[in-house]
Protein backbone atom coordinates (compact mmCIF):
# COMPACT_ATOMS: atom_id res chain seq x y z
CA UNK A 1 0.00 0.00 0.00
CA UNK A 2 1.01 3.71 -0.70
CA UNK A 3 -0.38 6.78 -0.19
CA UNK A 4 0.71 9.33 -3.09
CA UNK A 5 1.44 12.79 -2.94
CA UNK A 6 0.63 15.10 -5.80
CA UNK A 7 4.09 16.33 -6.43
CA UNK A 8 7.61 15.78 -7.36
CA UNK A 9 9.75 14.76 -4.90
CA UNK A 10 12.30 18.09 -6.29
CA UNK A 11 11.20 20.21 -8.27
CA UNK A 12 12.34 20.13 -12.19
CA UNK A 13 12.52 23.09 -14.27
CA UNK A 14 13.64 22.64 -17.79
CA UNK A 15 14.83 25.69 -19.60
CA UNK A 16 16.35 25.25 -22.90
CA UNK A 17 14.20 23.86 -25.83
CA UNK A 18 16.21 20.40 -26.53
CA UNK A 19 14.24 17.50 -27.73
CA UNK A 20 17.94 15.83 -28.00
CA UNK A 21 17.93 15.64 -24.30
CA UNK A 22 15.27 13.26 -24.37
CA UNK A 23 16.55 10.93 -25.92
CA UNK A 24 19.62 10.51 -23.25
CA UNK A 25 17.02 11.06 -20.83
CA UNK A 26 15.67 7.60 -21.66
CA UNK A 27 18.79 6.31 -20.22
CA UNK A 28 17.42 6.68 -16.81
CA UNK A 29 13.71 6.07 -17.37
CA UNK A 30 13.90 2.65 -18.99
CA UNK A 31 17.33 1.83 -19.01
CA UNK A 32 19.45 -0.99 -17.11
CA UNK A 33 20.63 1.02 -14.51
CA UNK A 34 17.52 3.53 -14.40
CA UNK A 35 14.84 4.37 -12.14
CA UNK A 36 12.11 1.72 -13.44
CA UNK A 37 14.99 -1.43 -12.89
CA UNK A 38 15.66 0.33 -9.46
CA UNK A 39 12.45 0.79 -8.28
CA UNK A 40 11.55 -2.75 -9.35
CA UNK A 41 14.55 -4.64 -8.07
CA UNK A 42 14.61 -3.19 -4.75
CA UNK A 43 10.79 -3.75 -3.97
CA UNK A 44 11.09 -7.35 -5.41
CA UNK A 45 14.04 -8.31 -3.30
CA UNK A 46 12.48 -7.03 -0.42
CA UNK A 47 10.14 -10.30 0.05
CA UNK A 48 13.56 -12.90 0.79
CA UNK A 49 15.43 -10.40 2.47
CA UNK A 50 16.41 -10.86 6.44
CA UNK A 51 14.12 -8.50 8.34
CA UNK A 52 16.08 -6.21 9.31
CA UNK A 53 16.88 -4.69 6.04
CA UNK A 54 13.39 -5.19 4.46
CA UNK A 55 12.24 -1.39 5.24
CA UNK A 56 15.30 -0.12 3.24
CA UNK A 57 14.80 -1.82 0.57
CA UNK A 58 10.99 -0.61 0.73
CA UNK A 59 12.08 3.11 1.49
CA UNK A 60 14.51 3.35 -1.29
CA UNK A 61 12.60 1.00 -3.81
CA UNK A 62 9.37 3.78 -3.16
CA UNK A 63 12.01 6.79 -3.67
CA UNK A 64 13.08 5.25 -6.77
CA UNK A 65 9.45 5.83 -8.24
CA UNK A 66 9.86 9.50 -7.06
CA UNK A 67 12.83 9.64 -9.33
CA UNK A 68 11.21 7.83 -12.33
CA UNK A 69 8.39 10.92 -12.08
CA UNK A 70 11.39 13.27 -12.31
CA UNK A 71 12.64 12.09 -15.14
CA UNK A 72 9.13 11.19 -16.88
CA UNK A 73 8.91 14.79 -16.13
CA UNK A 74 11.93 15.96 -18.18
CA UNK A 75 11.35 14.13 -20.84
CA UNK A 76 7.90 14.86 -21.15
CA UNK A 77 8.44 19.03 -21.15
CA UNK A 78 10.96 18.15 -23.42
CA UNK A 79 9.09 16.31 -26.34
CA UNK A 80 5.62 17.52 -26.09
CA UNK A 81 5.67 20.43 -28.30
CA UNK A 82 7.89 18.87 -30.90
CA UNK A 83 7.27 18.40 -34.64
CA UNK A 84 7.75 15.08 -36.26
CA UNK A 85 10.56 16.91 -37.66
CA UNK A 86 12.11 18.28 -34.87
CA UNK A 87 11.37 14.35 -33.27
CA UNK A 88 13.25 12.97 -35.68
CA UNK A 89 16.30 15.64 -35.71
CA UNK A 90 16.69 14.68 -32.24
CA UNK A 91 17.25 11.02 -33.41
CA UNK A 92 13.93 9.88 -31.91
CA UNK A 93 12.22 9.14 -35.17
CA UNK A 94 12.16 5.63 -34.15
CA UNK A 95 10.58 6.31 -31.43
CA UNK A 96 8.34 8.32 -33.15
CA UNK A 97 7.09 5.68 -35.29
CA UNK A 98 6.00 3.10 -32.31
CA UNK A 99 4.97 5.72 -29.43
CA UNK A 100 3.92 9.33 -31.35
CA UNK A 101 4.69 11.18 -28.23
CA UNK A 102 4.38 9.03 -26.01
CA UNK A 103 6.68 7.61 -23.06
CA UNK A 104 7.98 4.23 -23.30
CA UNK A 105 10.47 2.36 -21.16
CA UNK A 106 12.94 2.22 -23.40
CA UNK A 107 17.36 2.80 -22.83
CA UNK A 108 18.58 5.98 -25.05
CA UNK A 109 19.75 3.20 -27.48
CA UNK A 110 15.69 2.51 -28.12
CA UNK A 111 15.95 -1.30 -26.78
CA UNK A 112 12.36 -1.35 -24.81
CA UNK A 113 13.29 -2.20 -20.77
CA UNK A 114 13.48 -5.68 -19.70
CA UNK A 115 13.41 -7.82 -16.48
CA UNK A 116 17.14 -9.44 -17.72
CA UNK A 117 18.16 -5.89 -16.26
CA UNK A 118 17.19 -6.71 -12.90
CA UNK A 119 18.02 -10.04 -10.43
CA UNK A 120 16.97 -11.30 -7.24
CA UNK A 121 19.35 -13.82 -5.96
CA UNK A 122 17.43 -14.92 -3.14
CA UNK A 123 21.07 -14.57 -1.56
CA UNK A 124 20.83 -11.31 0.52
CA UNK A 125 24.53 -10.41 0.22
CA UNK A 126 24.57 -10.81 -3.63
CA UNK A 127 21.17 -9.21 -4.15
CA UNK A 128 23.22 -5.74 -1.74
CA UNK A 129 25.86 -5.85 -3.68
CA UNK A 130 24.11 -5.81 -6.91
CA UNK A 131 22.05 -2.96 -5.75
CA UNK A 132 25.21 -1.01 -4.76
CA UNK A 133 26.71 -1.48 -8.03
CA UNK A 134 23.32 -0.18 -9.75
CA UNK A 135 23.23 2.82 -7.54
CA UNK A 136 26.95 3.38 -8.94
CA UNK A 137 26.29 2.64 -12.39
CA UNK A 138 23.14 5.01 -11.75
CA UNK A 139 25.44 7.83 -10.51
CA UNK A 140 27.94 7.92 -13.14
CA UNK A 141 24.89 8.12 -15.71
CA UNK A 142 23.99 10.68 -13.88
CA UNK A 143 27.07 12.81 -14.24
CA UNK A 144 27.33 12.05 -18.30
CA UNK A 145 23.76 13.26 -18.63
CA UNK A 146 24.93 16.59 -16.83
CA UNK A 147 27.94 16.71 -19.05
CA UNK A 148 25.93 16.29 -22.17
CA UNK A 149 23.31 19.34 -21.64
CA UNK A 150 24.44 22.92 -20.69
CA UNK A 151 20.49 24.18 -19.14
CA UNK A 152 21.35 24.87 -15.69
CA UNK A 153 17.75 24.23 -14.56
CA UNK A 154 17.90 20.82 -15.13
CA UNK A 155 21.40 20.24 -14.89
CA UNK A 156 20.44 21.15 -11.09
CA UNK A 157 17.27 18.44 -11.08
CA UNK A 158 20.19 15.90 -12.21
CA UNK A 159 22.34 17.00 -9.77
CA UNK A 160 19.77 16.46 -6.64
CA UNK A 161 19.40 12.80 -8.13
CA UNK A 162 23.23 11.94 -8.63
CA UNK A 163 23.63 12.59 -4.52
CA UNK A 164 20.16 10.34 -4.02
CA UNK A 165 22.12 7.47 -6.00
CA UNK A 166 25.51 8.17 -3.32
CA UNK A 167 23.08 8.34 -0.28
CA UNK A 168 21.04 4.95 -1.71
CA UNK A 169 24.82 3.49 -2.05
CA UNK A 170 25.68 4.46 1.41
CA UNK A 171 22.49 2.72 2.95
CA UNK A 172 22.73 -0.50 1.23
CA UNK A 173 26.52 -0.25 2.08
CA UNK A 174 25.17 -0.34 5.80
CA UNK A 175 23.03 -2.93 5.43
CA UNK A 176 25.82 -5.28 4.27
CA UNK A 177 27.72 -4.00 7.60
CA UNK A 178 24.28 -5.13 9.56
CA UNK A 179 23.77 -8.49 7.83
CA UNK A 180 27.36 -9.12 8.45
CA UNK A 181 26.50 -9.14 11.83
CA UNK A 182 29.24 -9.97 14.14
CA UNK A 183 31.51 -6.98 13.04
CA UNK A 184 31.98 -4.85 16.49
CA UNK A 185 30.13 -7.13 19.09
CA UNK A 186 33.80 -8.28 20.26
CA UNK A 187 32.95 -12.29 19.91
CA UNK A 188 36.04 -14.92 20.52
CA UNK A 189 35.93 -17.77 18.16
CA UNK B 1 -12.21 18.98 -38.70
CA UNK B 2 -11.94 16.79 -41.75
CA UNK B 3 -15.60 15.17 -41.26
CA UNK B 4 -15.69 15.34 -37.75
CA UNK B 5 -13.33 12.50 -37.93
CA UNK B 6 -10.94 14.49 -34.90
CA UNK B 7 -11.04 15.59 -31.59
CA UNK B 8 -9.15 18.20 -29.80
CA UNK B 9 -8.20 18.46 -26.21
CA UNK B 10 -5.62 21.38 -24.64
CA UNK B 11 -3.31 19.85 -22.77
CA UNK B 12 -2.08 21.79 -19.45
CA UNK B 13 0.70 24.81 -20.66
CA UNK B 14 3.10 25.99 -18.22
CA UNK B 15 4.82 29.13 -17.93
CA UNK B 16 7.97 27.46 -17.54
CA UNK B 17 7.58 24.83 -21.01
CA UNK B 18 10.81 24.95 -22.50
CA UNK B 19 9.80 24.80 -26.05
CA UNK B 20 6.78 27.26 -27.63
CA UNK B 21 3.70 25.32 -26.80
CA UNK B 22 1.14 23.24 -28.26
CA UNK B 23 -1.82 24.77 -27.20
CA UNK B 24 -4.62 22.41 -29.00
CA UNK B 25 -3.87 18.45 -29.66
CA UNK B 26 -6.01 16.10 -31.44
CA UNK B 27 -6.42 12.83 -32.02
CA UNK B 28 -8.81 10.53 -34.86
CA UNK B 29 -11.80 8.76 -34.18
CA UNK B 30 -12.32 6.48 -37.60
CA UNK B 31 -16.12 5.90 -38.53
CA UNK B 32 -15.82 2.26 -37.77
CA UNK B 33 -15.37 3.17 -33.90
CA UNK B 34 -18.92 4.31 -35.02
CA UNK B 35 -20.95 1.62 -36.85
CA UNK B 36 -21.24 -1.60 -34.58
CA UNK B 37 -22.44 -3.81 -37.32
CA UNK B 38 -22.16 -2.63 -40.78
CA UNK B 39 -25.87 -2.10 -42.22
CA UNK B 40 -25.94 -4.11 -45.97
CA UNK B 41 -27.08 -1.63 -48.67
CA UNK B 42 -24.47 1.25 -47.58
CA UNK B 43 -23.80 3.56 -50.10
CA UNK B 44 -20.78 2.89 -52.81
CA UNK B 45 -18.04 4.68 -54.06
CA UNK B 46 -17.61 3.70 -57.53
CA UNK B 47 -15.17 1.08 -58.20
CA UNK B 48 -12.16 3.41 -59.30
CA UNK B 49 -12.56 5.48 -56.38
CA UNK B 50 -12.90 2.61 -54.13
CA UNK B 51 -9.78 1.13 -55.48
CA UNK B 52 -7.41 4.09 -54.97
CA UNK B 53 -9.68 5.10 -51.35
CA UNK B 54 -9.13 1.92 -49.98
CA UNK B 55 -12.70 0.99 -48.97
CA UNK B 56 -16.02 0.57 -51.28
CA UNK B 57 -18.18 2.41 -48.36
CA UNK B 58 -18.07 6.36 -47.88
CA UNK B 59 -18.85 5.43 -44.60
CA UNK B 60 -15.97 3.99 -43.14
CA UNK B 61 -13.56 6.04 -45.17
CA UNK B 62 -11.18 8.20 -43.47
CA UNK B 63 -8.77 11.01 -44.33
CA UNK B 64 -5.02 11.06 -42.95
CA UNK B 65 -3.46 14.35 -43.28
CA UNK B 66 0.24 14.26 -42.67
CA UNK B 67 0.89 16.17 -39.98
CA UNK B 68 3.79 17.25 -41.90
CA UNK B 69 1.87 19.43 -43.38
CA UNK B 70 -0.63 20.91 -40.35
CA UNK B 71 1.59 21.22 -37.46
CA UNK B 72 0.13 20.14 -34.50
CA UNK B 73 0.07 17.72 -32.05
Amino acid sequence: MWIYEKKLQYPVRVSKCDPRMARFLLEQYGGADGELSAALRYLNQRYTIPDKVVGLLNDIGTEEFAHLEMIATMVYKLTKDATPEQLEAAGLGPHFVNHDKALFYENAGGSPWTATYIQAKGDPIADLFEDIAAEEKARATYQWLIDYTDDVDIQDSLKFLREREIVHSMRFKEAVEILKAEQGKKKVF
Amino acid sequence: MYDGQWREWKPYVSPWDPCPPIRVKSYVVAPNLFIPFQPPNLPQFSLDEALSRGTLWPALYSPYPSRREWKGG
